[in-house]
């Protein structure tokens, strides 16, 4: 943990990254032992840079026009440490399910960089790929769509294994599917069942299990457990917390659950239109918020304790999030936020650590996104 | 503080049942669905009323039937497949299951309205939202089409819509999904009915809007002293706005209490469960309680009790009989005004 709450400082990875691009140059079987490489616990084992993503958005039939963008990601920069759960939080449309796309390769981005193990993954091809790929695997959030309905369970988890033929050779894939089942909670024998036979936390379970197949050391989480009934949630939540000890998987976990973001994290990152607005441990975001964004957003959330209900001090915000088409100038948050000046409408913001805060022991010396950053206790309550 | 709790008290003899007459008052409900596997049953005797300027949240999750009973309330129940074999509905005294049609339709609407949970597909997409709007007076008060529209921007106002007079042509997929929600209400108020029942108001909805549609709902609804039905699964939202609770589970009503009752001390052990699996900042690190099992399949409720095979304190006699709501008392057997739980061990459970 004392670790982890270095990351406060962004300089100290940029050394790491011209490296990388040194590396970067060699052949591709070189790519392939570093990304094969183990990292030690507490090491970066995926890094962002300024990663952005626009659609574009066009005009005309047969002479399309690009007239505008929507700028879904817009320069983000994050660490991913080995063992970790880094949680993102944000409201819809900021851009944390594009985050998930962009670190799948899902999508191709617009700009920057991802260093998987300090190899630009976006920049890779071939062989070099296909190792990232096996390494970085994804839980959906909607357990209904996101299983084929006409495969059954045993090919749906075992569908890796025909892409990555090294990890399980063909005579062993059904025991080793079977054991996947059991790892995450399930009758072995359903191994021949249909998803539809299924409800809606086991099928979440076997979307994990599918996540798990290729021995993974990153999973990226897109709402996990959103789509799952309140009592069914907490299962899932122990098994993804098991699971990270077991097989040391180290998590992104993308979420809009304000207090299971908090209750699985060990760091977490807060979006807004695209732009990350905070980022600390879950300590210093939670208790010790310097950003007007994340001290509106906690408080908005319903605590469950009717005591609290009177003397909690709500930040109700205006409006609504403003278009990513179109983003405001300066900060992106300026115009439904209450302490906005001139300057923010001018200077864009830089994720740092608040001059005031710098070089301080607070908790509150965390990288946040404004120029007026002040710690407000919101939550002290709950 | 004072406050809540006066509140919190003074609808209480409304809920016992006996003093002054609800609003609304649902008796030994119960509804059917035919399908082709069996009988599904939804809702298995359900009992509970609503007084003027009180908020009732039925806490249930998916299939326990809680927005099954607010449709029957409603008269918009598929019939066929549903069926709705027993049971009364009374709304000021009168049972709406014995009413023609058109009395009903009076009632719909000018006296009991509804907010459906997802806002986008409850509105006409092919008509204007100011269309949509003075249709409810068009229809229920024979207003001329001229006039109509002047009051769908007045409601819009009232909603805090910004530049209702310019918005009131647009079109539903022009708003924003909390304004959708905001035109909704509008719709819900138009013709100030006695209660509003919200079925999910804010579950597709982001937190900071969230906490403005709650907030516009509670305001609106001090103004006209509504009665109010929250249908909901969030343990947060019921916290923040109701006065009393009725947790559902399937198809029955098992524990109801006042809110700030029920949260410090709940009676049954489903109750327990939901509370105790929200996660706290105590708790970080270690393993969420989690309530074992899945919500049971309504062609086959179990025996007994419906939660014995997830209950961690089922004896033998939970497997055979089903429990009826008890009413809670205090262990010295002083009674808990507006409290019941349909458990067996309802004072093991309560009083530990």
């Amino acid at each position: 943990m004392a670790e982890l709450s270095k990351t406060g400082e962004p300089q100290d990875a940029t050394p790491n990254v011209s490296e990388v691009e040194v590396v970067d140059a060699h052949s591709e079987s070189e790519a392939v032992a570093a990304i094969e490489a183990p990292v030690e616990r507490g090491e970066p084992i995926l890094q962002v840079r300024n990663l952005v993503k626009h659609f574009p958005l066009t005009q005309g039939i047969l002479f399309k026009k690009q007239v505008g963008a929507v700028k879904a990601v817009d320069g983000i920069s994050f660490d991913l440490y080995q063992g970790e759960t880094l949680g993102i939080v944000g409201e819809s449309g900021c851009g944390k399910s594009t985050v998930a796309k962009l670190l799948m390769m899902l999508e191709k981005a617009t700009a920057g960089e991802i260093f998987y193990k300090g190899q630009d993954v976006t920049k890779l091809s071939g062989r070099a790929l296909k190792a990232v790929r096996r390494n970085i695997q994804m839980v959906f959030q909607d357990p209904y769509t996101s299983l084929n309905p006409r495969m059954t369970v045993g090919d749906i988890i075992g569908e890796p294994f025909d892409i990555h033929p090294e990890v399980a050779p063909k005579g062993d894939r059904r025991r080793k599917v079977q054991e996947l089942l059991d790892v995450v909670g399930l009758n072995p024998e359903y191994i021949n069942r249909y998803p539809h036979q299924f409800s809606g936390g086991q099928r979440q379970r076997i979307g994990i299990a599918r996540g798990l197949a290729l021995n993974p050391e990153i999973i990226i989480c897109d709402e996990p457990v959103s789509a799952l009934d309140v009592s069914v949630q907490a299962q899932v939540i122990n098994l993804m917390e098991r699971l990270q000890d077991e097989f040391n998987l180290s998590y992104v976990f993308i979420a809009h659950d304000l207090s299971i973001v908090r209750h699985i994290s060990d760091r977490v990152g807060v979006m807004y239109l695209g732009k990350m607005a905070e980022i600390g441990t879950d300590e210093q975001i939670y208790d010790h918020p310097t950003h007007p964004y994340t001290q509106a957003l906690l408080s908005a959330v319903p605590v469950p304790d009717p005591e609290s209900r009177e003397g909690r001090e709500r930040i109700i915000l205006t409006g609504d999030v403003p278009s990513p088409a179109n983003p405001p100038s300066g900060c992106r948050f300026r115009t439904r936020c209450w302490k906005a000046q001139d300057k923010c409408a001018e200077e864009v913001p830089l994720l740092a650590v608040p001059e005031r805060f710098k070089g301080q022991d607070t908790p509150a010396a965390h990288e946040s996104a404004c120029h007026f950053a002040e710690e407000k206790d919101v939550v002290h309550a709950s | 503080m004072t406050i809540i709790d006066e509140t919190a008290e003074s609808p209480a003899p409304d809920g016992s049942g006996d003093t002054g007459r609800p609003l609304l008052e649902v008796r030994d409900l119960h509804v059917e669905f035919h399908t082709r596997d069996g009988i599904a049953k939804a809702v298995n005797g359900v009992n509970y009323s609503v007084a003027a300027g009180e908020t009732l949240a039925v806490l249930g999750e998916s299939g326990s039937g809680k927005s099954v009973t607010a449709q029957a309330i409603m008269g918009i129940l598929d019939m066929p497949p549903g069926r709705i074999p027993k049971g009364e509905i009374l709304f000021r005294g009168q049972d709406m299951l014995k009413m023609s049609g058109e009395e009903r339709r009076k009632i719909r609407g000018s006296k009991i309205a509804m907010i459906f949970q997802d806002a986008l597909s409850s509105l006409n997409p092919v008509l204007s939202v100011g269309y949509q709007l003075s249709e409810m007076f068009r229809v229920h008060q024979g207003m001329s089409k001229k006039d109509a529209k002047v009051k769908a921007i007045e409601l819009m106002d009232r909603v805090k819509i910004p530049a209702a007079g310019d918005r009131v042509n647009d079109y539903p997929h022009q708003f924003s999904g909390g304004m959708r929600q905001r035109i909704m209400i509008a719709m819900a108020l138009a013709l100030e009915p006695d209660l509003i029942i919200a079925d999910e108001p804010t579950t597709a909805l982001d937190v900071t809007v969230q906490a403005q549609v709650m907030d516009l709902l509670a305001e609106l609804q001090r103004e006209y002293n509504m009665g109010l039905i929250l249908i909901t699964h969030d343990l947060g939202v019921v916290a923040d706005v109701a006065d009393k609770i009725a947790v559902m589970y399937a198809g029955r009503i098992v524990e109801r209490a006042p809110v700030h009752e029920l949260y410090k001390r709940p009676a049954h052990p489903y109750t327990k469960g939901l509370l105790d699996s929200i996660p706290r900042l105590d708790q970080k690190g270690q393993e969420l309680y989690a309530i074992k099992g899945l919500p049971p399949n309504l062609l086959r409720i179990p025996t007994g009790c419906a939660f014995n095979p997830r209950c961690p304190q089922a004896q033998d006699v939970c497997r055979t009989d089903v429990p009826p709501l008890h009413p809670v008392t205090e262990r010295d057997g002083t009674e808990l005004a507006g409290r019941g739980s349909a458990c067996h061990f309802w004072k093991e459970t309560i009083h530990g």
